[in-house]
C-alpha cells in the first residue's frame, strides 16, 4: 500500500463504500434486471451466483444471456467466452489508468484489486486521483460494495423472476430487447456514436443472414467499432492538418 | 441449486478472459496508447456490440415489436433510467400483440 497517504487503509476502504452508495443503487437496478433475464434464460440460481461472483461484468453479462441455452450440450462456449471477452476489451483501458495507484512494483495486491475494478468504481477513483494521492483501499473499498449490490441484485432478480411461469404471455420475451435498447441508448456520448452503432447493426443484420449461430454479435460488434474508431481517427487528422 | 459441466466451462471460461484483461490492463499500462485509433476502437466496442444484438431482433420481430422499441426508446430518453425503459416495451408488446 502507498506511503503517502493521509488516512490508513482500513479508512480508505470505508471511504471507497461509502463515497460509492449512490452508485451501488444504480448498479443493484441493473443488476435485478439481469436476475430476471438470467431466470429467463434458464439459468439456474447456482449458474447466476457463480457468473455474477466470478465474472462480475454487467453489459458483458447480458451479452452472454442472449448467447446462452437451456440445453447444456448446444452451450456455445466459444461464442460466449469471445463476445463476453470482447465487450471486455475496453477494461484494458481502464485499468491501465489506474497503473500510478501502485507506485512500487506490481504485487499480488495490485492484481488482486484489479478484480474488483468495474466500470463505476474506475470513474471514482480516478476523480480521486485527480484531487491528490489515492490509496488502492479506496479502489477496493468501492469495488466491494459494488461487488456486493450486483451480486445480491442479481440473485434477488433470478429469484423474483422464477415466479413468472410463461413470461411470453405477458410480453415478457421483449425484456431482453427493450433491457439491451435501453442500455445502448445509455451509452450516447454525441455525434461520434452514431456511425459505429448504424455499421455495427447493418454489419449484424447481413452477418445473421449469412452466417449460423449468434456469430453476428461478434462480427457486428468488430465491424461497428472498428468503423467508428477509423472516422474519428480521419477526421482528428483533418482536423490537424 | 445446479450447475451442468457445460455451464461451469462456459462461467469459468468467462471470468478468466475477463480477469485476464483486467489485470492486462495493469501490466501493459506503461505502453498502452491513451489516444488515437486502437483507443478509439476500444471506446466504440461496447456500443457496436449492443447495436449488433438489438439490430436483428427488431428487424426479425413484427409490428408490435417495432413499435415497442419505439416506446421503449422514447420512455428511456425521457426518463434515463433502465427499469421503466425496460417494463414499458414488455407492457406495450403485451397490448399490441392484444389487439394486433
Amino acid at each position: 500500500m502507498s506511503r503517502r497517504q493521509t488516512g490508513s487503509a482500513l479508512d480508505e476502504l470505508a471511504r471507497g463504500a461509502r463515497l460509492c452508495l449512490p452508485v451501488c443503487v444504480s448498479v443493484a437496478a441493473y443488476g435485478l434486471v439481469w436476475g430476471v433475464l438470467a431466470g429467463q434464460a434458464g439459468l439456474s440460481v447456482l449458474e447466476v451466483l457463480l457468473m455474477s461472483g466470478l465474472v462480475f461484468a454487467g453489459s458483458s453479462q447480458f451479452v452472454a444471456l442472449d448467447l446462452w441455452t437451456t440445453n447444456p450440450a448446444a452451450l456455445p462456449i466459444a461464442a460466449i467466452v469471445i463476445a463476453v471477452a470482447v465487450v471486455n476489451l475496453r477494461y484494458v483501458m481502464l485499468t491501465a489508468t489506474l497503473r500510478p495507484l501502485f507506485p512500487d512494483r506490481l504485487g499480488p495486491r495490485a492484481f488482486a484489486a484489479m478484480f474488483v475494478a468495474t466500470d463505476e468504481n474506475w470513474a471514482l477513483t480516478v476523480g480521486e486521483m485527480k484531487r491528490g494521492p489515492t490509496s488502492p483501499a479506496f479502489l477496493v473499498g468501492s469495488g466491494l460494495a459494488i461487488y456486493l449490490a450486483w451480486l445480491g441484485s442479481t440473485l434477488v432478480g433470478r429469484l423474483l423472476g422464477a415466479a413468472i411461469d410463461d413470461p411470453a404471455a405477458y410480453g415478457l420475451d421483449f425484456a431482453f430487447t427493450a433491457t439491451f435498447l435501453a442500455l445502448l441508448l445509455g451509452m450516447w456520448r454525441g455525434k461520434a456514436d452514431l456511425v459505429p452503432w448504424l455499421v455495427g447493426a447493418g454489419a449484424a443484420l447481413i452477418a445473421a443472414r449469412l452466417v449460423d449461430g449468434n456469430w453476428y454479435i461478434i462480427i457486428g460488434g468488430l465491424v461497428g467499432s472498428l468503423a467508428g474508431a477509423f472516422l474519428e481517427t480521419r477526421s482528428r487528422r483533418d482536423h490537424l492538418t | 441449486m445446479t450447475i451442468s459441466p457445460e455451464a461451469l466451462l462456459a462461467i469459468v471460461l468467462m471470468a478468466l478472459a475477463t480477469y485476464a484483461i483486467r489485470a492486462g490492463g495493469l501490466i501493459i499500462a506503461d505502453r498502452l496508447p491513451r489516444a488515437g485509433f486502437v483507443a478509439a476502437w476500444l471506446r466504440h466496442i461496447p456500443g457496436a456490440v449492443l447495436a449488433a444484438l438489438v439490430a436483428p431482433a427488431i428487424a426479425t420481430g413484427g409490428i408490435a415489436e417495432a413499435a415497442a422499441a419505439a416506446i421503449t426508446a422514447l420512455v428511456f430518453v425521457v426518463t434515463r433510467s433502465l427499469f421503466p425503459a425496460m417494463a414499458a416495451g414488455v407492457l406495450a408488446v403485451y397490448l399490441i400483440r392484444l389487439v394486433a
